[in-house]
């Protein structure tokens, strides 16, 4: 008989988690609620002794000043309606594993592999509320995905004296189930196989059950059928899965990977390519270690340590289950770099949203055609992703500061979860290069960290495909921090004394993945299946196999440092087991129990795939311009203060205050800056090495409104950005390592490619002039959205095209990296940089439209680079900074001078005066143009007046002018041709900047 | 005089331990990382160090509640231990979640720290949220010796369950003791008075961090360890030009460092 702890708040304490409840269920849903109160139940399913029980219930979960608790006795009272919330059998429930660790430590009691703790959570609520409210509330509460709930008038939860004890054990039986699949069979049978997955059972009435996607084409198929004609067999459904997830797009990068046309790959001959020639043209000064090649980029950071830094997605998952994919997400962009060489620390983490928008008032699409399965509204996405990357990074003790929101309602139907993770590698670990890694024949196969399920099993495959209505719940995860966190302290611990030979992570694929990645390295592997750590039973092998489980890694550990690297594990309370054996036999083998279920050849299994060739077309966009009229000075002042408060433009303090951005001791520029603390910068600046004044810049470009006009735009502009923001808080420009992110849609339609195309060798020529190496990158080339609008017509939401670059760049002294606020009253301002006609794509369009008609305007005119210009002008920036010219620097961006002003202000709580026809123009700019235009590669400066000779030394030969000054009353007084042409408040400014997204 | 020895703890998702340690070597002493499970196991003994430091972090990921779980564990293993490292006269200092361990431990309450007895908790922010923000603190004690000098900080706190909570006659006893080590304050010094965000979590009476009746032992929410640099404050780029401008030199340490600094010359 299961137990129930229930905990409450005292009556006199603030239940901070019921009252932001309620106001969520206010602004949310609309719904007015009195009073929200909050009870944690604790299910212990363990035969304990009520003196037991109740020792825990004191001891352990109660806090004896400010909760009251009971055992097995419902303490709910004064409420109308009760909702229960508790996982689904074989969610990871983080809690419920913290319990029963932490009830077994305190009772000197273990648990047998049976036994365990459910944590669930009991909303009571009171207000005169509908039966339909109360669902409708419910259904905010919980993801039927992964949750479920209880929901109890005050009536039925007295007559039935509270809720019901509920377990949530996986009960399924034992199976060692291995099917042989024949391939032998008619096309679109076979082609059945790889778009649905593997006939699992057929029914009565005759009806199939199929496993899942594979993904795999027909094409492949055939290769795959005539290797096994080949070894005159058919293949297991371990050999058919474990392919599959080795050739997923997730894994392989099949587009990236094709014959575009006339390019033999985009991947290798516009991304890798760039980074070959800036390797060279930089020559000794080349800071590329290891790129391309292992789970993260590496570069050279000082005579001690590189750097290595990865950016994933995690869009699909998070779609489903926002939480919980975010979560995963970040904790598992985590193990890249822990999975990179001999293994990195974790210094900093990285955020990237793009959302609907939040304030979405339509009816939501629905997946099914009924209308009854409608997609996740904007704002639930938005709060489920926040908290996500807030637990997955917070609770790792890594940094995460810093991060960008952008909002398009394309993204409704998938949002755009960008991760990253930079982390520290030395130099040389026990004499071994750092970013080097290699297992050795009869190394022992060792997973170490959590255990396997069920969860996310055709993680890979499913990334691959659009988001319908069959998508797998089983592809939904939730991450472990804590787990992971003893994995990482653990692992650095072995790496340090040298006790393991190669480290990599499980990701998509899960063992068949890292396994038989690793295997490479020595040349064969092979595996006892029936030694890995699962977490129930009834699991076939191939779920085992394949199953996307969080928080593991692999090692290759020499079998005479077995004990050693356990010993270490143990002392962390980190699990770890040896599940086989590297060997030189050119393939990888896989026995459970000792039958053989699985004996690929490494060469086949990794270098097997065919190349695909597709074909593009581009076709240049014609869009309607909007007419530019003469504005009144107080019509343009009313335009900036809106364009402050636009959800692209606007404060995500929001965001930022519930990301720790200072752990770890190193931060020295804030995402926050100026005298409130409260304004966003252009870039971070942090110090992953205390005993270092030098430092990291990072910084993102994104523009994918650019991308609607031209794709070659918006990746020359984004790259241009990411770098301008890290020069601008004092970054080499020699020394700026780039990422790219693209995020597609519909990759397999023509004009989708040929705008891949374009953004692609975008890539290539702004790198090289800028010589900036992509170090890593990724891709995820089909985030659709397939479904049925309110009236059941089918829908199909696709995300704009979108590029994300990152820039990552060295600040050799940190003592000199700037912010953006004004801070003296009576320095000067310069802009540095021409502004042209460049508004196509802009935000000001955008704004312009949705205020007049409804929808955003975007224009020709997309912002193109002075590739030529640009470098040199970053290089001039950087001279500056090293003689500590300037008194704030800002990188002008979304929203062009006119918002760029307005940021210098609100951040330094200072105004400006501006001379309008001072600011460096092409000929003939409309006011508009001049203000909001985004044109690349400007900056706007301050310095202290009698540093301006020394400033126009430097910057003699670019286009520069001063416009202004500082001054101490907090308004912006713009003058034009001698007189005032219009006065805009700070405080007015500020207000709405933080006001948008000021939750 | 040989630097004393400070145990920084580790383990179990505290995280804040690199720049803890970092920050007692910079202020002169000889600080080790220590696993929780090589003090259990007796690979390390408390009774080799002055100084027992519980970082920040998230240890057992706050679940249940914060530092609840590192408390339990605490005192099933290694109550007997602390007891003794305590009664010989040590220092302790718990910062943030080591702040939540020790009042959860009962280690600081208005009775000796022996004791083992909680009667202070710190709990969930009013606002319900995690908050990543700096705040102004007004030096309260005279009897710890870990805040010799100070009068006032600026320093971050990173948490969403800093909220200090009692009974009244506990707080009382606490302020009537001296035990009250620092309230949040407006940056005039004045009292917060419960005001967000200058009071960042709704903490009664503005309590900030508390030392035990000796002194010896400081719990705070804040996070000294994260300004141990002149380059850490979040307005530095304002204040070292407004230094430079009035001539005036450009420090390198940050004022964290002062705490840390103390627990070293204490025992110097």
């Amino acid at each position: 008989m299961p137990a129930r702890i229930e905990v409450r708040f005292k009556l006199e304490v603030v239940d901070a988690a019921g009252e932001s409840t309620r106001s969520r269920i206010r602004s949310e849903l609309g719904i007015a609620v009195d009073r929200v109160r909050t009870i944690e139940v604790y299910t212990i399913d363990k035969d304990l002794s009520a003196e037991q029980l109740d020792q825990a219930r004191q001891e352990l979960f109660t806090d004896p000043l400010t909760q009251d608790s009971s055992l097995n006795r419902a303490l709910g009272e004064d409420f109308d309606w009760a909702i229960e919330v508790g996982f689904l059998p074989g969610v990871t429930d983080n809690v419920g594993k913290t319990s029963k660790d932490a009830v077994a430590e305190l009772l000197q009691a273990g648990f047998s592999f049976e036994e365990s703790v459910y944590s669930s959570r009991q909303y009571l609520l009171k207000g005169e509320l509908s039966r339909e409210q109360a669902e409708k509330i419910a259904a905010r509460l919980y993801n039927p995905l992964i949750q479920r709930v209880q929901i109890k008038s005050r009536q039925e939860f007295l007559e039935s004296n509270g809720m019901e004890a509920i377990v949530p054990k996986v009960k399924l039986p034992a199976s060692d189930r291995v099917d042989e699949v024949s391939l032998e069979i008619m096309d679109p049978e076979l082609e059945k196989i790889g778009k649905e997955g593997i006939l699992e059972k057929k029914l009565a009435d005759g009806k199939t059950i199929r496993r899942g996607p594979l993904a795999l084409s027909l094409a492949e198929l055939r290769i795959i059928r005539d290797y096994f004609r080949e070894q005159g067999r058919s293949p297991t459904d371990v050999e058919l899965e474990s392919i599959a997830q080795t050739w997923s797009e997730h894994c392989k990068h099949k587009i990236f990977a094709a014959k575009l046309d006339e390019i033999d790959s985009i991947f290798d001959n516009c991304i890798k390519k760039a980074t070959q020639e800036v390797r060279k043209s930089l020559g000794k000064n080349d800071f590329c270690v290891s790129v391309f090649k292992d789970n993260s980029g590496v570069i050279r950071f000082d005579d001690q340590y590189h750097l290595c830094y990865k950016v994933e997605t995690h869009n699909s998952p998070s779609a489903l289950d926002p939480d919980g994919g975010a979560i995963t997400g970040i904790v598992g962009v985590n193990r890249d770099p822990m999975g990179t060489g001999q293994g990195a620390k974790l210094a900093l983490n990285f955020y990237g949203f793009c959302f609907g928008n939040p304030y979405y008032k339509k009816q939501l699409p629905t997946r099914d055609r009924e209308g009854k399965n409608p997609i996740l509204h904007p704002r639930v996405i938005f709060e489920g992703v926040r908290q996500g990357v807030e637990h997955g990074g917070n609770k790792s003790g890594i940094p995460t500061p810093w991060g960008f929101l952008i909002f398009d309602d394309r993204y409704m139907g998938k949002p755009l979860v960008f991760v990253g993770t930079m982390g520290l590698i030395p130099k040389e670990v026990n004499g071994i290069p750092g970013e080097e890694k290699q297992a050795r024949i009869g190394d022992i196969i060792i997973m170490a960290g959590g255990r396997v399920g069920k969860d996310g099993i055709h993680g890979a495959t499913f990334s691959s495909e659009s988001l319908h209505e069959g998508s797998p719940a089983a592809a939904v995860q939730i991450g472990d921090p804590i787990t992971q966190k003893k994995l990482h302290d653990a692992q650095i611990e072995a790496r340090d004394r040298g006790f393991y030979h190669s480290v990599t992570d499980n990701g998509a694929g899960g063992l068949s993945c890292s396994v038989g990645e690793m295997a490479r390295e020595s040349g064969g592997c092979e595996v006892d299946l029936e030694q890995v750590p699962i977490k129930y039973s009834g699991l076939a092998p191939w779920e085992v196999w394949v199953s996307e489980s969080q928080e593991r890694m692999t090692y290759a550990v020499p079998p005479e440092k077995l004990d050693l690297f356990m010993s270490v594990m143990k002392k962390h309370d980190v699990e770890a087991t040896a599940i086989g054996r590297y060997t030189d036999s050119g393939q990888c083998v896989v026995k459970m129990r000792g039958k053989k279920i699985m004996e690929v050849n490494l060469l086949f299994l990794h270098e097997g795939l065919p190349q695909m060739t597709l074909h593009s077309l581009w076709k240049e966009p014609k869009n309607q311009e909007p007419e530019l009229a003469e504005p009144s000075g107080e019509e343009l002042k009313k335009q900036r203060i809106d364009l402050a408060g636009r959800l692209n433009l606007c404060s995500k303090q929001y965001v930022v205050r519930q990301y720790d951005h200072e752990v770890q001791g190193g931060s020295v520029i804030k995402p926050l800056v100026g005298a409130k603390e409260d304004v966003h910068n252009d870039a971070v600046v942090t110090r992953p090495i205390l005993q270092s004044r030098q430092a990291v810049a990072l910084s993102t470009g994104i523009l994918p409104g650019y991308g609607d006009i031209d794709p070659y735009a918006m990746a020359e502009c984004a790259i241009d950005t990411a770098i301008r923001n890290v020069a601008a808080v004092g970054a080499d420009p020699d020394r700026v390592a780039l990422l790219d992110n693209f995020c597609w849609c519909s990759s397999h339609d023509p004009e989708r490619l040929g705008q891949l195309k374009r953004a692609a060798l975008a890539c290539y020529e702004t790198a090289r002039k800028f010589r900036a190496p992509f170090i890593s990158g990724k891709d995820s080339m089909f985030n659709d959205f397939k479904g049925y609008d309110p009236a059941g017509l089918p829908i199909k939401i696709s995300v704009p095209p979108t590029l994300l670059i990152s820039a990552l760049g060295i600040v050799p002294d940190s003592r000199k990296a700037q912010s953006l606020d004004f801070k003296f009253a009576g320095d000067l301002i310069y802009v540095i940089g021409l502004t042209r006609a460049e508004l196509g794509g802009s935000e000001y369009f955008a704004y312009l439209g949705e205020r007049d008609r409804g929808e955003r305007w975007i224009g020709n005119q997309v912002p193109r680079v002075e590739l030529d210009r640009a470098l040199p002008r970053y290089h001039r920036v950087f001279q500056g900074m090293e003689q500590e010219l300037f008194s704030a620097v800002h990188s002008v961006g979304m929203g062009g001078i006119g918002f760029g002003l307005a940021k210098m202000a609100m951040a330094g709580e200072m105004g400006a005066e501006i001379d309008l026809g001072m600011i460096p123009t092409e000929e003939g700019l409309k006011i508009q143009e001049l203000l909001f235009s985004e044109t690349q590669s400007r900056l706007i400066v301050s310095i202290s007046p009698e540093k301006n000779r020394r400033f126009e030394d430097i910057f003699g030969y670019e286009d520069f002018a001063l416009i202004g000054k500082v001054i101490p009353e907090p308004e912006l007084v713009f003058t034009s041709a001698g007189s005032e042409f219009t006065r805009i408040g700070i405080r007015e400014l500020k207000e709405n900047y933080l006001k948008t997204l000021g939750w | 005089m040989a630097k004393p020895k400070v145990l920084v703890l580790t383990g179990y998702g505290i995280n804040c331990d690199l720049e803890t340690e970092f920050g007692f070597n910079l202020a002169g002493a000889e600080a080790d990382r220590v696993h929780i499970n090589s003090l259990i196991m007796g690979e390390k003994k408390l009774g080799d160090y002055q100084i027992l430091a519980f970082p920040g972090g998230f240890s057992f990921g706050d679940d249940i509640a914060s530092g609840k779980v590192l408390a339990s564990k605490s005192r099933v293993r290694l109550g007997d231990g602390l007891r003794e490292f305590i009664e010989r006269g040590s220092l302790v200092i718990g910062i943030c979640n080591g702040f939540q361990v020790l009042a959860k431990f009962g280690v600081i309450s208005d009775q000796p720290a022996s004791k083992y007895q909680q009667r202070i908790t710190v709990t969930y922010n009013d606002s319900g949220r995690f908050e990543d923000r700096w705040v102004w603190l007004k030096r309260v004690s005279k009897k710890c010796p870990w805040l010799d000098g100070i009068d006032a900080l600026y320093l971050p706190v990173a948490h969403g369950e800093g909220k200090f909570f009692a009974d009244q006659n506990v707080a009382g006893a606490i302020q009537a003791n001296d035990q009250v080590a620092f309230l949040y304050a407006k940056p005039d010094l004045s009292a917060a008075q419960g005001e967000y965000p200058l009071n960042p979590n709704g903490s009664l009476s503005d309590i900030a961090g508390v030392c035990d009746p000796t002194g010896r032992i400081l719990g705070m929410m804040p996070h000294p360890e994260r300004f141990l640099s002149f380059y850490n404050h979040p307005r530095w780029t304002w204040l070292k030009d407004d230094l430079r401008r009035k001539g005036e030199p450009v420090p390198d340490e940050g004022a964290g460092l002062k705490i840390l600094k103390n627990g070293v010359k204490y025992f110097s």
